[in-house]
């Protein structure tokens, strides 16, 4: 089967490339970004905040199965409904810089669509350790299960 | 742990980058690749005792001369690295879509 998520992170650089297609029209693939209801469900986390414009910004807060909160915030530099978002991520209480990404939004079709996100760490060595221990996406993938259990 | 970390930090390198692109294609001698670069013989030397320390690269002794080796399973080791955060993002993207397809299907 071939993967519909496709990774690029080449060595040695500060950066890398996620990309995927959807089985969804380009308008409801941006809508997921959009609206706080629809990125809770899908991100398992909690909307706090978000402005989506420029000079917007965002907070989302998840707890882990131990009752644990962690925070995701950032400042929205572009927001162009249907085609970009230009962004900032961190994880606060974490030692990881800040970290921009760049996210673009392309239709191929009534029913389809692509994302590609571009992300940019501050050195390799960080973008590498986040590869390599992603702890707090751990840690987000396990409410998420639980959340499933709970629900079915 | 500390190997894997060592395997990143020995792809880092742009050089040693470029001799596992050479040596990808075929086996060569210490001779034949430093000669590929414009880089002082010693200075290739320590990248692949580098490559070869992180079981990248594999020696091979014919005759008088040691060959080097591209060792594909510690390149395949690499990519399985990073498989369980492209395996997260897919789980995550996977449900945007369900997510979507559900609001799509309430909407209509």
């Amino acid at each position: 089967m071939e993967r519909k998520t496709k990774l690029h992170a080449e060595p040695g650089r500060q950066e890398l490339v996620i990309t995927r297609e959807f089985d969804l029209p380009v308008s409801l693939l941006f809508k997921a970004y959009e609206e706080a209801g629809l990125v809770e469900q899908w991100m398992g986390t909690r909307v706090v905040k978000l402005d989506c414009r420029k000079h917007g910004s965002y907070l989302f807060e998840t707890a882990d199965p131990k009752g644990n909160k962690h925070l995701f915030s950032g400042t929205i530099h572009e927001f162009v409904p249907g085609q970009k978002i230009t962004r900032t991520f961190e994880m606060e209480g974490t030692p990881f810089d800040v970290q921009l990404e760049f996210l673009e939004f392309e239709s191929l079709g009534d029913d389809a669509s692509k994302l590609t996100m571009h992300v940019v760490y501050r050195s390799a060595a960080i973008r590498d350790q986040l590869l390599q221990m992603p702890f707090e996406w751990g840690i987000n993938m396990a409410h998420d299960r639980l959340q499933q259990i709970m629900t079915n | 742990m500390n190997l894997r970390r060592d395997v990143f930090q020995a792809i880092a390198d742009p050089t040693r980058r470029a001799i596992l692109m050479l040596v990808a294609s075929q086996a060569l001698t210490a001779g034949a690749i430093a000669a590929r670069f414009d880089t002082a013989r010693p200075t290739v030397s320590r990248h692949l005792q580098i490559l070869t320390e992180c079981e990248l690269l594999t020696q091979q002794q014919s005759g008088r001369e040691i060959y080097y080796h591209l060792n594909p399973q510690k390149m395949k080791e690499i990519a399985e690295f990073i498989e369980p955060f492209r395996q997260m993002w897919e789980e995550r993207f996977d449900k945007l879509e369900r997510v979507m397809k559900n609001y799509k299907s309430n909407k209509q």
